[in-house]
C-alpha cells in the first residue's frame, strides 16, 4: 500500500476519530471506575504525610 | 557532591574525561568554527567539574545513613542555577525590549544584534530558568510522593550539570552567530546530540526512582513530569533530524523540506509550550499548591480527566501556527479544531487550582507565596483561553505576526511559568534547607508586586500595539490601496515598546529580589528546633539534624 496523500487524509479524518474516541472512553472508565475510589483518595491525602525520609 | 562513593566518583571521572577528549576532538576538527570554540567551552567545562569531583575524592566516604534520607544535594544546586540563568535570561530579555525601542543598543556589533540576542533571551528563560526549575523540582517531588531516594547519586548529578552544558553551548552559539532557525530549537546539531543523551538519562534516572516507590499509587505530578520528560524528546529529536555540513562544521541543514518542515516545526514548537512550558508547571502546581494551602486537591479524578486531555489534545494543535500558508486547509482546521477543545482540559486544571484554594482564602491574602501559585492558575486560565481563541483562523488573521502574539506569549510565561516557578521556590528552599521559613516575608511581597505590575504593563503594552498594529496593516483606502506605511506602524508602536521594557525590568528586579531573599535563607543556619506554628510550609516540620524514623 503507497503512502499517500489520500491515505493519510482517512487516516486522519476516520480512525482519528474513532481513536479519539476510544481513548476518551478508556480514560474516563480509569477516571469513574468505582474500585479506584479508594487509591485517587489516598493519593489526595498522601502528600500531606509529614514523614520526611524514604520508606523502607 | 560530597556524597558519592568511591564508584560513583570514578565513574564520574571517566565520563568527564571521555568529555573532555571529545572537547579536544571537537576543538581540533573545528579549528576557528563555532564548533572549536565550542570544543575548548567542553574541554574547560569537564577540568572544571573534574577538579571539583577530584578535590574531594580523598574525604571521609560517605555513611551508609544517606540512604535512610532522599538525596537533595543536587536540588540545591538546581535552585542556584535556575535562579542564575533566571536573572541571566530576563536581563538579555529587557535588553531585546529595549532595542526595539532604541535600536542603537546593539552597539553597532554583530554579537549583540537582534536577531542573535532574541534566541539568547528565550532560550535563556526557557531552557535555562525554566528547565532547571523543571529538573530541581522533579527530584524534590518524585522523592517525596513515591517514598524514595533518587536510584542513584550519579545520574542526577550528569542530568543537571549535563543539561547546563547543553543551555552553555547553545546559548553561546548564537551569540557567535549559529542557529537552525528553528523557533526554540536554534541549538545546532552536536548540543542537539548532546541534549538527547541528558534527557535519556533523565527519562531513565525518573522511571528507576518510580520503580523504587514505596506509595503504591503514582501521584498525578509525576505522570505530568513523565509526559513532559517523554515527548520533549519526541519531540526534540524528530524536529532536530539534520545532516552536518561535516563533522567539522557547527552548520547543519534540516532534513525536512518545505511545508513539512515548517509542519514539523511547529508540532514541535507549540508542544514544547505543552509539554516544556505547561505540563511540567501543572506538576509543579499539583504539588506545590495543595501543600502551600494545606489542603488536599479539590478533585483528583478531574486531575486525571485533564492531564489525558491535555496530554491528547496538544498533540495536534501545532498546525494554528500555519493558518493561511501553504499547509493543506484540512490540516489547518485540525489544529484550530483542536486548539478550541483543549480549552476544556485547560480550564478544568485551571479551575481545580483555584477551587482548591476555595476555603483558604485569608492564607492567600496573607501569604504572598500562596498567591504567586492563584496568579499563576489564574494566568493561566486566561493564556489558555487567549490561544484557543488565537488559533481561530479569522482571529489569526488579525493577531499572527503582531505584538498580540508576543503578548500571549508573556502571559504564559510571566504570569503562568515564572509565577508558578517562584511559588515553588517559595516553598521548596525552607523545605530543602530545613529552613523554618523564607529569609523576610516582606521580600517574598515585594518580589510578588513587582512580578503582577511587571506582567499587566507588559501584556497590556502588548495587547494594545499588537491589536493597533494589526488594524494598521489591514486598512484600506477608498480606492483599495494600504492607508499605512510599515513606518508609521513602528512610530503607533514606539510607546508601547518603552512601556514593554519597563514591565520586563520590574519582572527582573522581582527576580533579583528573589535571589536575594533565597541566599538569605539558605545562609541564614537553621534553628535548633522548629516552631509547629501553621505558618510554615507543610511539610518538614522536624527537629533539625535528627534522623527522621521510617513509617513502616
Amino acid at each position: 500500500m503507497a503512502l499517500t496523500h489520500e491515505t493519510l487524509l482517512e487516516g486522519a479524518k476516520l480512525w482519528g476519530l474513532f481513536y479519539l474516541m476510544g481513548f476518551s472512553i478508556c480514560v474516563l472508565i480509569y477516571t469513574f471506575l468505582p474500585s479506584n475510589r479508594e487509591r485517587f483518595e489516598r493519593a489526595e491525602r498522601e502528600i500531606f504525610d509529614e514523614d520526611d525520609g524514604p520508606w523502607k | 557532591m560530597g556524597q558519592l562513593t568511591t564508584g560513583e566518583r570514578d565513574f564520574g571521572a571517566i565520563i568527564l574525561i571521555v568529555l573532555a577528549i571529545i572537547g579536544i576532538a571537537m576543538a581540533a576538527a573545528g579549528r576557528s568554527d563555532v564548533l572549536g570554540i565550542h570544543g575548548a567551552m567542553v574541554l574547560v567545562y569537564c577540568l572544571a567539574l573534574l577538579f571539583l569531583l577530584l578535590s574531594g575524592a580523598f574525604g571521609t566516604p560517605p555513611s551508609a545513613a544517606r540512604l535512610t534520607r532522599y538525596y537533595d544535594d543536587p536540588i540545591k544546586v538546581g535552585v542556584g542555577l535556575t535562579l542564575f540563568w533566571a536573572i541571566f535570561g530576563m536581563f538579555i530579555g529587557v535588553w531585546a525590549a529595549a532595542q526595539l525601542a532604541w535600536p542603537s543598543l546593539n552597539f553597532d556589533t554583530s554579537w549583540a544584534s537582534f536577531g542573535r540576542i532574541r534566541p539568547a533571551h528565550t532560550s535563556g528563560v526557557i531552557f535555562g530558568f525554566g528547565g532547571n526549575a523543571l529538573i530541581t523540582t522533579s527530584f524534590h517531588v518524585v522523592q517525596r510522593t513515591s517514598r524514595a531516594r533518587l536510584a542513584d547519586q550519579l545520574s542526577p548529578w550528569f542530568v543537571l550539570l549535563g543539561f547546563n552544558l547543553f543551555c552553555l553551548i547553545a546559548i553561546s552559539g548564537y551569540f557567535l552567530g549559529v542557529t537552525q532557525s528553528k523557533e526554540y530549537a536554534e541549538a545546532e546539531w552536536y548540543a542537539d546530540i548532546w541534549l538527547v543523551i541528558v534527557w535519556v538519562t533523565y527519562f531513565v534516572l525518573y522511571v528507576r526512582t518510580l520503580a523504587r516507590r514505596k506509595e503504591p499509587h503514582i501521584y498525578v505530578a509525576n505522570w505530568y513530569y513523565m509526559a513532559f520528560i517523554i515527548v520533549v524528546a519526541i519531540l526534540h529529536i524528530v524536529n532536530n533530524l539534520a545532516v552536518p555540513l561535516s563533522f567539522a562544521h557547527a552548520k547543519s541543514y534540516t532534513i525536512w523540506a518545505g511545508v513539512q518542515d515548517s509542519m514539523v516545526q511547529w508540532w514541535y514548537g507549540h508542544n514544547a509550550v505543552a509539554f516544556f512550558l505547561t505540563a511540567g508547571f501543572l506538576a509543579m502546581l499539583y504539588y506545590y499548591l495543595p501543600k502551600r494551602a494545606e489542603r488536599p486537591i479539590f478533585s483528583y479524578r478531574l486531575s486525571i480527566l485533564s492531564f489525558w486531555g491535555i496530554t491528547f489534545f496538544y498533540m495536534w494543535a501545532g498546525s494554528h501556527h500555519l493558518h493561511y500558508t501553504a499547509l493543506p486547509h484540512w490540516v489547518q482546521n485540525l489544529g484550530m479544531t483542536f486548539s478550541v477543545m483543549l480549552l476544556v482540559p485547560s480550564w478544568a486544571s485551571a479551575g481545580n487550582a483555584l477551587l482548591t484554594l476555595n476555603g483558604a482564602w485569608h492564607k492567600v491574602r496573607d501569604d504572598a507565596t500562596l498567591r504567586f501559585m492563584m496568579m499563576a492558575a489564574f494566568f493561566y486560565g486566561l493564556s489558555t483561553f487567549e490561544g484557543s481563541f488565537m488559533a481561530i483562523r479569522p482571529v489569526n488573521a488579525l493577531s499572527h505576526y503582531t505584538d498580540w502574539t508576543v503578548g500571549h506569549v508573556h502571559a504564559g510565561a510571566l504570569g503562568w511559568v515564572a509565577m508558578i516557578t517562584f511559588g515553588s521556590l517559595y516553598t521548596l528552599v525552607p523545605a530543602i534547607w530545613k529552613r523554618e521559613r523564607m529569609h523576610s516575608a516582606i521580600l517574598v511581597e515585594v518580589h510578588f508586586w513587582l512580578a503582577l505590575a511587571g506582567t499587566l504593563i507588559y501584556v497590556f503594552a502588548m495587547w494594545n500595539s499588537g491589536i493597533i498594529q494589526g488594524l494598521m496593516w489591514r486598512t484600506y483606502s477608498p480606492d483599495n490601496t494600504l492607508v499605512y506605511s510599515f513606518v508609521d506602524t513602528l512610530l503607533a508602536m514606539y510607546p508601547y515598546y518603552i512601556a514593554r521594557a519597563f514591565g520586563g525590568l520590574l519582572f527582573l528586579i522581582g527576580a533579583i529580589v528573589a535571589a536575594y531573599n533565597i541566599w538569605m535563607t539558605v545562609r541564614t543556619p537553621a534553628a535548633a528546633t522548629l516552631a509547629l506554628d501553621d505558618d510554615s510550609p507543610g511539610d518538614e516540620r522536624q527537629i533539625s539534624g535528627a534522623t527522621p524514623t521510617p513509617a513502616e
